[in-house]
């Protein structure tokens, strides 16, 4: 294994995120149960040409990539790894609506061709006329951290950087349907917080985060990407032992971690696996959340390691995002986690660098 | 305003919405104006969905999708085609 670096990073959410003259402190909590992703000037990115068939997780995907490239000051990237929990989710409900409608017939071909999950890698691929290795990962809450680990794969076969990233749309029938099984909070607005809301479900929200990562480090370098591991399905209490184990795989003990990025999300069902952890074996590290910002969907984790970067380089954490108060003096190791109603954990590791 | 004015206009309509032209106006969209190429830009997967729209909203079926490239020359002639073969 080599080192990998971040060394360029984009984020369209919730949050003005592509506004450069905002940083972390400036972003304001979700008051609503849906939160649509705040639109960049799409056409300061995308041709008038390409841009009238695309979905909002394609436009997103695109500028977001655009970011990270420009930031890392890469043209065309050695490889594009995408992960997407659910895919180009209008085009799929707009296709599958149409066949209703039209009693499976007259059927056209554009909200089906775009409704695949691997669309978002392709159009990016096709802006940049990038011919290299283009995979998409489909893995509910580890799609992104899924992404991580081919990426890393890639680095290692001496690829020189790699285009990774995480995306999600909203799609309104689904939340609907999410709202009936109970995932998406009920209530609408969310005045006191995800913290003090009391009530199950989330903040369903949208949005894309993409990073360049390579094996050099550059004057543009936010992070070390040190290691990463999901678990698909783990008891609640084999959660403890799974991140010690990580850290010591990384020859490293809870107590030198500077930061603990955890995936909270006002969900009362399932943010004890967090606490239980604040608690315990975390009491001592400062502990930061992020999902009150971006709201909840498979890739937001993506969003955390976004807001992880942000942290790392300007050795802050933000006030706004902090779950207790231990002060921190420089922040050297982070750790994320992340788990999706008590499945698809994920521990991700980052070091200053 | 007569039939075929009418129809042009449905036409403009439909075509913007149908195929997203956020960027084209019914005030810029000219009857004569060149539906693929330089005019009004559109592409191959448009001309699928003008061959359904044709189709679904007036009942013509098109046998040899060839025809399409001469009916869907412009506005004028896609209305002067569909008033003549039009089934609904």
């Amino acid at each position: 294994m080599g080192k990998y670096f971040i060394n360029g990073i984009g984020c369209v959410s919730a949050q003005d995120t592509t506004n450069s003259e905002k940083d972390l402190f400036n972003f304001k909590e979700l008051k609503e149960n849906k939160v649509s992703a705040c639109k960049p000037n799409y056409k300061d990115f995308i041709p008038p040409a390409m841009i009238r068939r695309m979905s909002a997780g394609i436009k997103m995907g695109v500028v977001a990539s655009s970011l990270a490239l420009k930031e890392a000051n890469v043209k065309i990237p050695s490889a594009i790894v995408t992960g997407s929990g659910m895919g180009c989710l209008n085009d799929s409900e707009k296709f599958l609506r149409n066949i209703i409608d039209n009693d499976e017939q007259f059927l056209t071909p554009t909200a089906f061709i775009q409704s695949t999950h691997n669309t978002v890698g392709a159009q990016i691929a096709l802006g940049l006329g990038c011919k290299a290795y283009n995979v998409t990962y489909v893995h509910d809450a580890t799609s992104f951290e899924t992404s991580i680990i081919d990426a890393i794969l890639k680095l290692d076969e001496e690829e020189q950087n790699v285009l990774v990233g995480g995306v999600d749309e909203l799609a309104n029938h689904t939340v609907e349907l999410h709202k009936l099984i109970g995932h998406v909070k009920e209530e609408n607005t969310l005045e006191k917080g995800i913290l003090n809301s009391n009530s199950k479900g989330a903040v369903y929200s949208e949005g894309a985060q993409f990073f360049v990562l390579e094996n050099r480090k550059t004057e543009n370098s936010y992070a070390e990407l040190v290691d990463v591991i999901t678990y698909d399905a783990i008891l609640e209490e084999e959660v403890t032992s799974k991140l010690e184990a990580f850290l010591l795989a990384n020859n490293l003990k809870t107590s030198e971690i500077d930061a603990v990025i955890l995936g909270v999300n006002g969900d009362v069902e399932f943010d004890g696996i967090y606490q239980k952890l604040q608690d315990t074996i975390l009491k001592e590290i400062p502990q930061v959340y992020y999902k009150h910002l971006s709201g909840e969907y498979n890739t937001a984790s993506a969003f955390g390691m976004w807001t992880a970067c942000k942290m790392i380089k300007n050795q802050i954490i933000p006030e706004n995002l902090r779950l207790n108060s231990v002060e921190v003096n420089s922040i050297k190791n982070v750790l994320l986690y992340n788990q999706y109603r008590g499945k698809n954990h994920s521990f991700v590791l980052l070091k200053s660098c | 305003m007569s039939n075929i004015e009418d129809l042009k206009l449905e036409l403009k309509k439909n075509i913007i919405e149908v195929l997203n032209l956020e960027d084209i106006s019914l005030e810029d969209f000219g009857d004569n104006d060149s539906l693929f190429g330089d005019g009004i830009g559109l592409d191959s997967i448009d001309a699928l969905e003008l061959i359904v729209m044709l189709d679904k909203d007036y009942g013509i079926r098109l046998s040899d999708p060839k025809e399409g490239k001469k009916i869907f020359e412009s506005v004028e002639v896609m209305a002067a085609y569909i008033a003549e073969h039009r089934t609904k």
